[in-house]
């Protein structure tokens, strides 16, 4: 007769149970403020995020990472850049956050700013970059530092102050016969009215597609803020507390737009895609740093943004570079940071990415590192355009108002829509996010 | 002796290599057993803990509050369309599927000339991989894109299917029931040619149609099968989530934000991991009372051979 087996099956229980919950524990990294770092005990392999992945631009990132390395060995033995697709972008980042894996390092939309900052997440660089030998601080635009701050704290670096620019396709433009968008510049007459028609033949005569806004695709709808700039349009107000989606500026900006794909077909319609970087279409607004897309193989130009009826509005996509205070290493990783930032540095990046740094910012300095463009192409868009620019939307509470207005929105993407009443039920939606 | 049991010697070597087998089984079952603990019982406990507490990771604030992301729940209207969505999603894909599947299987049963090719055709989508199968199917439903191309030889304007919100539920629903209808045509297929020649034999003689043998001696005796592919497929409509985040992004507007989909936008684009926790608890409630009723309903119409 075998003894009972009760007490064996519950020790069995029991083993699982205190499996499951010895595996169940679960740490995360804190980290402090930063300051001048420790050497530590071996240096460190610092970890930097970015959303690019074009082979020049990091290149260029693991130049200066070497040259840091060399002069600083016994902090850092190596830098890596990790490439995370610019769509989902932000969101990889906080899963990484929230895996307990922060990148020590991490470039920051300028949309998504307010709520990073003012998170916590991010280490004050400010006293770091003061007290960095030759950085010049005060050598960076005031207005350029407005969204990364937060009281008397600087939560990330501005390191790319991007224009949005106009690039046309100059041998489909002038095979349907239509006048060249630099021509209309120098006139004065070159508005969005002008863009469109010039779009609308365009795309007619090649069968391509005509004006396309990059990485709008009729969801990341933030992007529409290059056009709607030109009617003076915003989200909504200063601080962020009203939505103004059903203010006349907008209603009238998103009729120009509903309009210009829906009855003049100047524009993609939703669900189709086209790349002008691949001769798919006659232009496109984006940033001037996809310039380094272009490979020759049609004839180009850049011009600055047309002017809507308020008058020309230059819009600037801002990236930032933040350290992480959950990160093992913010005192080392905000050194590499300065370093990566400062003067002589900053000019090297100044090929793809233009700095607030005063002193860079005129055209010389530009064409040296940026061969693909010429000096009135840099002087018009990029100079001009960083000056009297404002930045896309941004709020604190970015990620929800996002989500919620691009589904209100896609009311607005049929040939039949009602624009105002598209308008006021995002208000509506909006709104109490906003108050937040 | 003085007291307690007397054990005979051989009794004694016999309690000793029970001992030893039982060590021997756990021992082998050991490694799955850690396995399952490890990937399904620990996340299963983290997360229904996780669903007490608010937990932004940015602000890294991980704070216990007890019930209220349950309460939060109730009266969330987002949730509530996500839970409808997720109804007409679940019902039109099962259905689909389950009638789609059978009526394959009885084609492939007839044993026609081409039944390898059209096996085959079904069946590989089955081992597409995912994405590239969305992806594919992202081509083909742009408004300028294959489907609409083949409509327009037929002389029909095709619509733009990921725009509209009845289009983009049907065309998901189509897209995921070819995906895997060819698993459930293959189990079908096998319970088919379980059915006994004799009884289809026995009622053709008794004057019984087609229609009439399918209903009263085909179906009760795949019963089984249909019992297990209901449940498979019930299971596996409330987790797509790939399909939903290439085609459509949880839109137009939120139409095809099924549960699976709205969890997803909490956890990782709003950073409410503990609402999205919450959330995860639901849905393994849903799925575990609907594979239970369905368990349970067997006795009433699952053909049983005793």
């Amino acid at each position: 007769m075998y003894p009972r087996h009760t007490s064996r099956r519950a020790a069995g229980i029991a083993t699982v149970l205190a499996a499951t919950l010895a595996l169940a524990a679960c740490g995360t990294a804190t980290g402090g403020a930063v300051g001048e770092p420790e050497t530590p005990s071996e240096p460190v392999d610092l970890r930097m995020t970015v959303w690019t992945a074009d082979e020049t631009q990091l290149a260029l990132f693991d130049e200066i990472a070497d040259a840091y390395i060399a002069e600083n060995s016994d902090l850092v033995s190596s830098v890596t850049f990790e490439t995370i697709p610019f769509e989902d972008y932000t969101t990889s980042l906080t899963t990484q956050l929230a895996g307990g894996n922060a990148p020590d390092l991490a470039w920051i939309l300028e949309s998504y700013a307010p709520e990073f900052v003012s998170s916590g997440a991010l280490a004050d660089l400010r006293p770091v970059l003061e007290g960095t030998e030759g950085y010049a601080l005060d050598d960076l635009l005031p207005s350029s530092l407005a969204l990364w701050e937060d009281g008397e704290g600087l939560y990330a670096y501005p390191f790319s102050n991007s224009p949005f620019a106009m690039f046309v396709n100059t041998d489909q433009i002038e095979a349907a016969g239509q006048p060249d968008p630099a021509d209309l510049v120098e006139s004065g007459e070159w508005t969005f009215d002008a863009a469109r028609d010039i779009s609308a033949a365009t795309a007619a005569e090649t069968g391509k597609e005509g004006l396309v806004v990059r990485d709008f695709d009729y969801q990341i709808w933030e992007n529409l803020a290059t056009v709607w700039g030109g009617w003076g349009a915003t989200p909504w107000n200063e601080d962020g507390t009203q939505c103004t989606f059903t203010e006349p500026e907008m209603v009238e900006a998103m009729t120009w737009f509903h309009d210009a794909v829906f009855t003049d077909d100047a524009l993609p319609g939703p669900g189709t895609t086209a790349d002008f970087f691949a001769g798919d279409a006659a232009m496109t607004v984006t940033q001037i740093s996809r310039a380094s897309s272009l490979d020759d193989s049609f004839g180009w130009d850049v011009v600055p943004l047309p002017a809507g009826p308020v008058g020309q509005q230059n819009v600037i996509g801002q990236a930032g570079i933040g350290v992480f205070t959950a990160a093992e290493n913010p005192d080392v990783a905000a050194d590499f940071l300065a370093y990566f930032t400062d003067s002589t540095n900053a000019e090297k990046l100044a090929a793809y990415f233009p700095p607030p740094r005063q002193s860079l910012l005129n055209a010389d300095t530009l064409a040296e590192a940026n061969p693909k463009l010429d000096g009135d192409q840099l002087q018009e868009v990029v100079v001009d355009g960083v000056q009297r620019a404002v930045t896309k939307p941004a709020h604190r509470n970015f990620a929800q108002l996002e989500q919620t207005v691009r589904a209100e929105l896609d009311a607005l993407w049929t040939a039949d829509a009602d624009v105002e009443a598209v308008l006021a039920d995002t208000c509506a939606a909006a709104q109490p996010l906003l108050e937040e | 002796m003085p007291g307690g049991v007397t054990v005979s010697t051989a009794e004694t070597r016999g309690i000793a290599v029970a001992r030893r087998d039982w060590a021997v089984g756990y021992a082998m079952v050991a490694p799955v057993v850690l396995g399952a603990v490890l990937f399904v019982v620990v996340p299963l406990v983290m997360v229904a803990w996780y669903s007490l507490h608010e937990w932004n990771v940015l602000a890294n604030t991980f704070v216990f509050v007890g019930g209220e992301n349950y309460a939060r729940m109730a009266a969330d209207p987002g949730l509530h369309d996500a839970l409808l969505a997720s109804l007409w999603f679940s019902v039109g894909l099962v259905v689909l599927n389950i009638v789609l599947a059978l009526v394959l299987a009885v084609l492939l049963n007839q044993r026609l000339p081409g039944t390898t090719t059209f096996r085959t055709f079904f069946f590989s989508p089955v081992i597409v991989s995912l994405v590239a199968w969305t992806i594919v199917w992202s081509f083909l439903l742009q408004p300028e894109g294959g489907i609409n191309g083949f409509l327009a030889q037929v002389g029909v304007d095709g619509p733009n299917w990921l725009r509209g919100e009845a289009t983009a539920m049907i065309a998901l629903i189509v897209v995921q029931v070819f995906k895997n209808v060819g698993l459930n045509m293959i189990l079908f297929l096998a319970a088919l040619q379980g059915v006994p020649e004799e009884l289809q034999e026995a009622a053709r003689l008794d004057g019984a149609g087609a229609w009439r043998r399918f209903r009263s001696i085909t179906l009760p005796l795949i019963s089984p099968t249909i019992l297990l592919v209901s449940i498979i497929t019930v299971v596996g409509s409330l987790e797509v989530f790939a399909q939903i985040d290439v085609l459509t992004g949880g839109g137009p507007g939120n139409s095809t934000t099924v549960l699976v989909y709205y969890l997803f936008q909490q956890a990782f684009r709003f950073n409410e991991f503990g609402y999205a926790s919450a959330l995860s608890v639901l849905l393994f409630v849903i799925v575990l009372a609907l594979t239970l009723l369905q368990w349970q309903s067997r006795r009433r119409w699952v053909f049983r051979e005793v």
